[in-house]
């Protein structure tokens, strides 16, 4: 019977799964060493930009998918691919020359571009498919000597942080993924935040794929130095298509001493439709190293999109008294699979993480959380508590837990809490008595379980997220 | 009323209800007593609409409308309210939350805009006055970690803030000390109307030196075998059910 109600619960639509039309500059499917150099010369790089994507294209040719992760994964023919799609328009832009077309896709979105109507307190980078078509309140920010641009604007102006920083949290053998994203990331965001500054506002990056047969590989590069701060947000949708489409994404940080990051993601790529068919696979590689003494970061995801997810959000605990939170809700419901979780690695002394992972499954998906804390030889007093939270909407989906713990110092404490749960057919009735139907019911408990991660997320992206998970749970109690 | 005519109703293939009837009209207090298995907390469940329970034969109207063919939360939105026997825990969901939640769902049924925070807040003071609420319990997820006592006064105070009909009472007095019992009757009592009505479910003639009923009905076997005044509850208390139990044998 709770299964019968459960099952009515999630029935909804994907909403953000129109396609714009817009005139599309996309480069012909495959993949090779003419490709890679085609990608380099249409965005006009440097030579040493082009020599590093060579190298790691070739690393990428030696190497394999990985397979250890709890996940079906079908072939990808990663010729069929087109690598470089972008939308028609001139360089970079003022708002006026931005095509109506990209700002109403934005705008649909809920990101409105126009900086009066953005929404208050956050500068966006809004990426389609290849490239970055708007970056807002550049100038704002460069007045406290903020860098906030795309990837490619940072390749040309600032240089010397593009080649001191890029690939140094994330080396480009680190993956097979993080490898194929080296050689073909075609756009994403920079950020540098000078010593001592407290970033005035959120900064975020919105991503989306539209055109058809195409990957996206963007990566992001986060730079605090002593003593600064920034949040900044991620968010993820692309179109309904039938077909899969590809996302492997890098994300690095470097924190310097005294610097905190709050990073938070709510990633919401098309998962695909009730019988599994289409969906992205979001394959991303993302990193920080708090380098710096006392520097302190913070991931937060919301991931409720994608047909396949494996995503690994770490830290690299280097400098002592440094910190490193991980906050996550993945929900996986029909055909949807995800493998996140995150690997926290101490090295400095003192240092400190906490793992909070709340799995929600419904339908027949499967949604396992993988962790690994390690802790070095020279991590004196290192402390990590993990909890991990399973939610099971349904008696056909899945969740597992696959902690993993090295601890090379005995002074060292680590500690490991998980619990399964239920909707149960109890307290779906109490909420029916009290007026409430079955489907707010759900959303009800499942935002309540959600609670502790989803408070962590920065006010206007919790409310989105609460919608998200209801919506994403439709139909899905069973 | 409420108007039930020969309800009978299985959980698992197995009947419960065998042929039940009863009227409940504004302003009345009936109190059902029984043996246990006789089918009082199963009438609960049957007028509330749980999901485990089917009705297979006999009427029930409330307010002239056919109660058997609205969803539960439907029933409940319509002003029938239960007291659960066993108050159900939901982790992470504050009180403050869900009786704001359950609130404007009854609103929105009957077409009134949400309740503005003020008044919320307001009318959620008040109510906790009603039923001694410690503020601490309405910060907390709902029912998690209250103790038995605090569950049934946790559930007359929700009784209170949505303002039913008719209240379905489940063994409210159970697991209840003498001082929450008065407490919990308190609550009952002062929201008592000329327009509401409440059906009290007790094993014990206990509760009902507290909340006083118009009437006291014996449900033994799925029926109603014998209804009679407050002095039934007396009787029962003093002589047990194994006499009506005979009488009902020899008919």
């Amino acid at each position: 019977m709770a299964e019968d109600i459960l099952h009515e619960v999630t029935q909804s639509e994907y909403k953000y799964g129109f396609t714009t039309e817009i005139e599309t500059d996309i480069i012909p499917i495959g993949l090779d060493e003419n490709v890679v150099r085609l990608i380099s010369a249409k965005k006009n790089e440097p030579e040493w930009m082009l020599d590093y994507r060579l190298n790691a294209f070739r690393k990428w040719k030696e190497m394999k998918m990985p397979e250890w992760a709890h996940l079906k994964i079908p072939e990808i023919d990663y010729q069929s691919i087109s690598y470089y799609a972008a939308p028609r328009t001139n360089g970079p832009k003022s708002l006026d020359e931005v095509d109506p077309e990209l700002l109403n896709t934005f705008n649909k979105l809920g990101i409105p571009l126009e900086e009066q109507m953005a929404l208050s307190g956050i500068a966006v980078d809004a990426v389609m498919d290849s490239v970055s078509v708007k970056t807002t309140f550049k100038e704002t920010l460069a007045e406290k000597g903020i860098i906030f641009c795309s990837f490619s604007d940072a390749v040309e102006h600032h240089p010397d942080l593009i080649q001191k920083y890029m690939s140094s949290v994330v080396p480009v053998t680190d993956n097979f993924f993080a490898a194929l994203n080296s050689a073909v990331f075609s756009d994403g965001s920079f950020v540098y935040i000078p010593k001592g500054v407290r970033c005035p506002m959120e900064l975020s990056t919105y991503f989306r794929i539209n055109a058809v047969n195409t990957g996206q590989f963007e990566r992001t590069l986060i730079v605090a130095d002593e003593d600064s701060y920034v949040s900044y947000l991620e968010g993820c949708t692309a179109p309904s298509r039938d077909e899969n489409q590809l996302h492997a994404a890098i994300v690095e940080i470097v924190l310097m001493k005294n610097a905190e990051v709050k990073y938070s993601t709510v990633q919401n790529w098309y998962p695909g439709d009730k019988n599994g068919s289409g969906g992205v696979y979001n394959f991303v590689t993302k990193r920080a190293i708090c380098k710096g003494e006392n520097s302190k970061v913070s991931w937060t995801q919301v991931e409720t999109g994608s047909a396949i997810t494996w995503k690994y959000p770490s830290c690299i605990l280097q400098g002592d008294n440094s910190s490193a939170e991980f906050y996550s809700v993945a929900v996986t419901n029909h055909h949807q699979q995800a493998d996140t979780g995150t690997k926290m690695i101490h090295l400095g002394r003192n240092t400190r993480s906490h793992i909070l992972s709340k799995g929600i499954s419904a339908g027949v998906s499967n949604n396992s959380y993988r962790g690994l804390v390690r802790v070095g030889a020279k991590a004196e007093n290192a402390r990590n508590f993990s909890q991990c939270d399973s939610l099971l909407l349904s008696d056909k989906c899945g969740a597992h837990t696959f902690p993993y713990m090295e601890v090379n110092n005995e002074t060292a404490i680590v500690e490991h809490e998980a619990t399964t749960s239920k909707i149960s057919e109890d307290q779906i009735f109490y909420c029916n008595q009290r007026g409430i139907s079955t489907e707010d019911a759900v959303g009800l408990i499942v935002n309540g379980y959600a609670k502790e991660v989803l408070n962590k997320l920065p006010m206007e992206f919790a409310v989105e997220a609460q919608k998200l998970l209801q919506i994403t749970l439709e139909g899905s109690v069973g | 009323m409420l108007e039930i005519k020969n309800l009978h109703a299985n959980i698992d293939g197995k009947e419960i209800l065998k042929g039940l009837s009863l009227e409940v009209r504004p302003g009345e207090i009936h109190a059902i007593m029984g043996p246990n298995g006789a089918g009082k907390s199963t009438l609960a469940s049957v007028l509330t609409g749980h999901p485990s329970f089917e009705v297979t034969h006999g009427e029930v109207s409330f307010h002239g409308k056919d109660l058997l063919e609205l969803a539960p939360e439907e029933r409940a939105n319509e002003g029938i309210f239960l007291s659960f026997q066993y108050p159900v825990e939901i982790p992470g969901v504050s009180m403050v939350n869900f009786m704001r939640t359950a609130i404007n769902e009854q609103r929105k049924y009957r077409g009134q805009d949400p309740i503005s925070a003020t008044d919320f807040l307001r009318l959620m003071r008040e109510k906790k006055e009603l039923v001694e609420m410690d503020n601490k319990l309405t910060n907390r997820s709902v029912n998690e970690g209250f103790s038995g006592g605090e569950k049934k006064r946790n559930e007359i105070f929700q009784m209170a803030m949505l303002d039913p009909k008719l209240s379905i009472l489940d063994e409210t007095d159970s697991g209840l000390d003498i001082d929450a019992l008065r407490i919990v009757a308190n609550g009952v009592n002062k929201l008592k109307r000329p327009d509401n009505a409440t059906i009290v479910i007790t094993h014990y003639q206990r509760l009902l030196d507290y909340i006083v009923p118009d009437f006291v009905h014996v449900l033994y076997d799925g029926r109603i075998v014998k209804t009679g005044d407050k002095n039934l509850a007396l009787e029962l208390e003093e002589k047990g059910y194994d006499w009506i139990k005979q009488e009902v044998g020899s008919i």
